[in-house]
């Protein structure tokens, strides 16, 4: 399977994001990524950018469904959010987008600090296989995988992006 | 050697004592408690982590900040939490350690946070309890106050990151101190290299260089240079014999002044685990001078307190986690 450049998405979902940016009035809004792939995205995000908006970090570990079977075995990364949350539109920054489930804990984890005016998600990929209710409004490609497949994006030391799929690959 | 604090696996299970706890767990726990902090600054001051689970404070012996600061930290994490002062409760009609401990497992506790005056009393109640309880040390008579020393060395780490190149003198009464002895092990596993106690010889236990410990019995040459002071309180109550010929007597020699404070790095950081005695081992305008970070020492206790049951509380059985990971992969 071909993969697309995640370069090239990350160039499509800046435009994206730019864009409700706009709309919601930059006053507004602000970028919130989940580490770590959400937040290389919105750090490159915040570089293009003329003007300054506030964001913010977070790992949604303390919120996530699973703890009970897994645990906490690497330590979380500390969530920073230096603004204020309250009547703010944020857009969220992930990397790839699965079951819904760390969107879901990142939501809950936002609302710790206050009420959002509206939460939109952004992700350069949708692997498809939400388990809940919840779908990205900004994506920079969809594409079908299986549940043995595992699709990972790393950064180089030139903060280049790259996309590697792991896992039975049939088509 | 089996430690009975860590599972198969070599996670941790319990929290006895910091003796024998490797590297890797004791940096898992402030690593962990870093992402901890900040949960007090925000709107709603608590995380989900361990909802509709039961915490069981059980205390042999009076304490009120320990005990206050494992509430908050529980109630913080969002679980729910039984206090038992024993002292006041069914041990005074007669009943033992193992019959409070057992009528509190039939209540389907998940956690205790266990304080008793007898050293190894904590390690007993751990042998005892089913498989899906983690126990919590919260001071076993001299022998071990582990969350007091690990967040004695995450403020430590907080104020001085490079563990590796630091002296770090604790001062006074460590033949009663449980405190100093997590503290030690602490420090000594995290890689300071250098860790001195000052004490008059009878508040020393025998053989305290065993440790790893350069032993001072003057301030002044105890302090010199060194980057940071955990002072320890003297223990009135433990003592019995006269160890000392009095208070006055105790804080002219041993006592932490600005005047001996000089002799210590500029930058120096002065610790106390409370409760302080003003006057004593401490004087009040270094307890509350610049240097000071004792109330800070409280807030990350918190902290790490959380992060402590946190990882005691997350994940089943090996067999139950190995299966969950090879779900997840790619996002989420």
């Amino acid at each position: 399977m071909q993969l697309p450049d995640p370069e090239n998405l990350l160039t499509e979902i800046t435009l994206k994001i730019k864009a409700q940016i706009e709309i919601n009035g930059i006053d507004n809004s602000a970028l919130v990524g989940i580490y770590s792939g959400g937040v290389w995205i919105m750090r490159r995000i915040l570089e293009s950018m003329q003007q300054v908006i506030p964001y913010g970090l977070l790992d949604a570990a303390l919120y996530r469904d699973d703890y009970a079977e897994r645990g906490l075995k690497a330590a979380p990364k500390p969530a920073q959010i230096p603004f204020d949350v309250q009547d703010k539109h944020i857009i969220l920054i992930d990397d790839i987008f699965y079951t819904g489930r760390t969107t879901r804990a990142a939501m809950n984890e936002l609302f710790d600090y206050g009420r959002p005016a509206s939460i939109q998600l952004a992700v350069l990929i949708n692997r498809g296989g939400a388990q809940l209710p919840i779908a990205p409004n900004i994506v920079g490609a969809e594409i079908l995988l299986k549940a043995n497949q595992s699709l990972q994006l790393s950064q180089d030391t030139k903060n280049k992006l790259h996309l590697t799929l792991e896992g039975i690959i049939e088509n | 050697m089996h430690n009975p604090q860590l599972d198969a696996d070599g996670n941790l299970k319990h929290l006895l004592t910091i003796e024998g706890l490797p590297k890797k767990i004791l940096t898992q726990i402030l690593d962990t408690a870093e992402s901890f902090v900040g949960v007090a600054e925000r709107d709603i001051k608590k995380v989900p982590l361990l909802r509709g689970k039961t915490v069981c404070n059980i205390f042999f012996e009076n304490s009120t900040r320990t005990r206050t600061t494992f509430e908050i930290a529980a109630k913080r994490l969002s679980a729910d939490v039984i206090n038992l002062n024993v002292g006041t409760s069914s041990q005074s009609k007669g009943e033992t350690i193992l019959d409070t401990v057992d009528n509190l497992i039939a209540m389907h506790a998940d956690m205790f946070v266990v304080r008793h005056s007898q050293s190894g009393a904590v390690h007993f109640i751990a042998q005892h309890v089913p498989d899906n309880i983690s126990v919590i040390n919260a001071g076993d008579g001299r022998h071990a106050h582990p969350t007091q020393g690990l967040l004695d060395v995450f403020t430590v780490r907080r104020y001085k990151p490079d563990m590796h190149n630091l002296r770090v003198a604790l001062v006074g009464d460590v033949l009663h101190s449980r405190v100093a002895r997590s503290e030690i092990h602490a420090l000594t596993t995290l890689g300071v290299p250098e860790v001195r106690v000052i004490a008059p010889k009878t508040l020393l236990p025998v053989d305290v260089e065993k440790l790893g410990v350069h032993v001072f019995h003057d301030m002044k040459a105890g302090l010199k240079d060194v980057d940071v002071v955990m002072m320890l309180r003297l223990q009135n109550e433990r003592m019995s014999g006269a160890l000392l010929p009095s208070a006055q007597e105790y804080f002219k020699t041993f006592g932490l002044t600005q005047d001996k404070l000089d002799l210590a790095k500029p930058d120096a950081i002065v610790m106390h685990p409370g409760p302080m005695n003003r006057g004593v081992e401490i004087d009040s305008s270094v307890a509350d001078g610049h240097q000071s970070v004792i109330l800070p020492q409280v807030t990350y206790g918190i902290a790490v307190r959380m992060a402590v049951m946190a990882i005691l509380n997350g994940g089943s059985p090996s067999s139950l986690r190995a299966s969950a990971s090879e779900q997840t992969g790619g996002g989420a």
